[in-house]
């Protein structure tokens, strides 16, 4: 296993499924009257959230506190920059009262690399989203929610994605849980298809491991799951598309839509979804919408992946 | 005054010459020279260059003297082999008038490890929308006869047809730092593969293309002269190919780091790497290479940026772009045009002497090995080879990309007029 978690594309086949089963144990203590386990016991995590999130941190949060580790949680809002003091120096200052693992969120692209691989501090680092870069548990409890759905609870046991195809719809240029999720899904055995607007395609994904397609008709025939990202308003004013409205008739999910999907096929979506946007209210309230489910995952994959860098080898369950 | 006999060189790379200097001038250049009472330098297997020119580097005074100063930063000029280096503008305060231009000059010839000759802004402040008293700055003591934004483009074409324009009156020349400032907002790195693998804000080619396209048409249009800052992508050598042929009154120039690196290296996110104009590809490198080779670019020049640590020492968004380049220019240069074949030691010297000496007009600079010339001269060992290593530097700054690698040929020897501002490798 690694020692950080930095990258989606770190993972291999054989560490992802890794992952993926010991979520399966880590679920099953959800299961229990009382859901903790001792692992972490007398370890410190820091929550090092230099960007709002309320839902990754808390699932962090609940993640370890299952764990027993002592949980430390730093918000500090904006650039490291704009606060005065460096990350480096936030960093190194909170290493000093003996934390075991940083988990970091940060707006700057590459920040959780610079602070696993600098030599600032010996702490594992697990990345929580760093600007347009990566958002590794993401995707990972991603990769959970479609082997549970589409190959079963205990039937996808050791078992990857071979075979199935996932669309992922919306602002892929802005995107780390695209990124991520083409990348481990890929490792997985997926097919991925990018559907987006062209402005909101980075140039260069020609060479990325996956079809990319502008119109989202077509690609919603033959898939086993859609996953909807969320368009933030303010790239309206930065002509990336003309209107809201348009957005949501061309790139949208709707009833209409979704009832093109084939009967199998689920629905997905990270997180904070703007309903009448990306997703109508019909779409995100039906069953087949894995958005509510996503969050529980997350919690038990945030906590195989605390447990696999920092628990060392002995059974979870 | 005191004599030195440089014995031996291979002047330009040609024949093996001695050359003697006689206080500021070259005396004689011949083979056998009597030694007499010169003090004697035995150069066998060494290239003997006109002393180098820079026509952009960054000397952070007055205002940030915390990463350079014009000693510290003629003194690594001086280490690299650097007779006469052009001080671009953006300094606080700007060096938009006639008084700021004068101290930067001034501290150069106090200092006298190179000539220092300052580059005037081309408007008030940088900021694009006045221009600053260009004629000032050209009859002050500094004569300045470079005008330049560089940090920043000068975006509004009816300023830059302006400043093109009233600069004729003194035979001056506007260098461009050309990058359309709306295509790179929030820019962080060359837009393409890498940078949408990385999610880092890109920086495309044509922001730079468009803009040089334009302006050689308007240099064309108004019988100007241009000069297109640090070239660094493939389209920009066809554009500024094209304007040559044309006939069009345009130079370029190309920096080291630019012929031999390129975007794969910011996967390190290591802002050790972080430049304006950033990194480009394999494609990009190879074709500044050739460029430079048959003369679309005319010169390599540094764009030597010094930085403090604590500004490269943080992650990639939050650094500040620029990378020292004075004490390895002419190692980089050797081992990407002349042991690639690409250029001889004749072509060194133009591209990195006469050519920049001649578009930048500095005196005295830029001038044969001959006698009666100045003595501003450049011994090269081409044999040696070594790794980087910053903490021996003579700049205030360390980041350079090249630590740990290893690099071919050291500047032994640097004269400015007759005196070796650098001797045996160390500072005079």
């Amino acid at each position: 296993m690694l020692r950080h978690l930095i990258s989606a594309a770190d993972l291999t086949r054989d560490d992802a499924v890794q992952i993926l089963d010991t979520a399966e144990e880590m679920a099953r203590v959800a299961d229990r009257p009382i859901k903790k386990l001792p692992t972490l016991r007398g370890r410190t995590v820091v929550n090092l959230f230099f960007e709002d999130s309320t839902r990754t941190r808390i699932s962090f949060e609940a993640a370890e506190k299952r764990l027993s580790a002592d949980v430390i949680n730093f918000s500090a809002k904006g650039s490291s920059v704009s606060k005065g003091e460096s990350l480096k120096d936030t960093a190194q200052t909170l290493e000093a009262m003996g934390v075991d693992a940083v988990v970091i969120r940060h707006g700057a692209s590459g920040a959780p690399y610079r602070l696993a691989t600098s030599g600032w501090i010996d702490a594992a680092v697990i990345n929580a989203g760093d600007g347009t870069h990566q958002h590794p548990t993401q995707a990972l409890l991603d990769a959970f929610t479609l082997r549970r759905r589409l190959v079963g609870h205990d039937t996808g046991l050791g078992r990857d994605l071979a075979g199935k195809r996932v669309v992922i719809v919306g602002d892929i240029l802005h995107s780390r849980v695209a990124r991520s999720n083409v990348d481990l899904l890929h490792t997985l055995g997926a097919e991925v298809v990018l559907v987006a607007p062209p402005t909101l395609l980075p140039v260069g994904v020609t060479n990325w491991p996956c079809e990319v397609s502008y119109d989202l008709d077509s690609a919603l025939a033959k898939c086993d799951a859609v996953m909807m990202l969320r368009v933030q308003r303010e790239r309206m004013n930065a002509a990336f598309f003309p209107t809201e409205r348009e957005y949501s008739r061309r790139y949208g999910l709707d009833g209409d839509r979704m009832a093109k999907l084939p009967e199998h096929a689920i629905v997905m979506h990270p997180g904070p979804m703007v309903r009448g946007m990306e997703i109508t209210a019909q779409v995100a309230d039906s069953p087949r919408c894995t958005a509510i489910e996503q969050v529980a995952n997350g919690v038990s994959i945030r906590m195989a992946v605390l447990y696999l860098l920092l628990g060392g080898n002995e059974s979870a369950a | 005054m005191s004599k030195t006999l440089i014995r031996g060189a291979q002047v330009l790379g040609g024949d093996v010459q001695d050359v003697l200097v006689d206080g500021e001038t070259i005396a004689a250049t011949g083979t056998g020279l009597p030694a007499g009472d010169a003090t004697v330098i035995e150069a066998e297997g060494r290239i003997l260059l006109p002393g180098l020119v820079d026509l952009h580097t960054h000397l952070r005074e007055p205002g940030r003297e915390d990463s350079e100063t014009v000693l510290t930063g003629t003194r690594a000029a001086a280490t690299g082999g650097f007779t006469s280096v052009f001080a671009m503008a953006n300094t606080f305060p700007v060096a938009d008038t006639a008084g700021v231009v004068e101290q930067v000059y001034r501290l150069g010839r106090e200092h006298g490890y190179c000539d220092v000759q300052p580059i005037g802004a081309v408007t008030v402040g940088l900021e694009g929308r006045k221009l600053a008293e260009l004629g000032a700055m050209h009859d002050s003591a500094a004569g300045v006869t470079v005008f330049s934004d560089d940090g920043k483009c000068v975006d509004d074409a009816v300023i830059m047809r302006r400043a093109l324009e009233y600069v004729k009156a003194f035979g001056g020349v506007v260098a461009q730092h050309a990058q359309e400032p709306r295509l790179t907002e929030g820019a962080q790195m060359n837009e393409g593969t890498v940078s949408a693998e990385l999610g880092l804000g890109g920086w495309p080619a044509v922001a730079e293309e468009s803009i040089i396209a334009r302006d050689v048409l308007l240099a064309e249009h108004v019988g100007s002269r241009l000069h297109i800052c640090h070239l660094s992508t493939a389209g920009s050598v066809d554009i500024v190919r094209w304007a040559k042929s044309r006939g069009i009154d345009v130079t370029a120039e190309v920096t080291p780091h630019h012929l031999l690196l390129t975007d794969e290296l910011v996967r390190s996110y290591n802002p050790v790497y972080k430049v304006n104009p950033p990194l480009r590809t394999e494609r990009d490198v190879l074709a500044l290479r050739q460029a430079l080779a048959d003369g679309t670019i005319d010169i390599v020049a540094t764009d030597h940026a010094p930085h403090p640590h604590e500004d490269k020492d943080c992650e990639w968004a939050a650094a500040a772009m620029g990378m020292v380049g004075l004490e390895t220019a002419l190692s980089v240069v050797q081992q990407t045009m002349v042991e690639t074949g690409l250029l001889d030691w004749a072509g060194v010297a133009d591209r990195m002497s006469f050519a920049p000496a001649r578009i930048g007009r500095a005196t005295g600079h830029g001038r044969p090995v001959s006698a009666g010339e100045p003595a501003n001269l450049t011994l090269v060992d081409p044999a040696y080879r070594g790794t980087v290593d910053p903490a021996g530097f003579a700049s205030r700054s360390r980041n350079t990309p090249y630590e740990g690698r290893e690099l071919p040929g050291r500047v032994t020897h640097t004269f400015l007029r007759g005196r070796a501002t650098l001797m045996d490798g160390k500072l005079a």
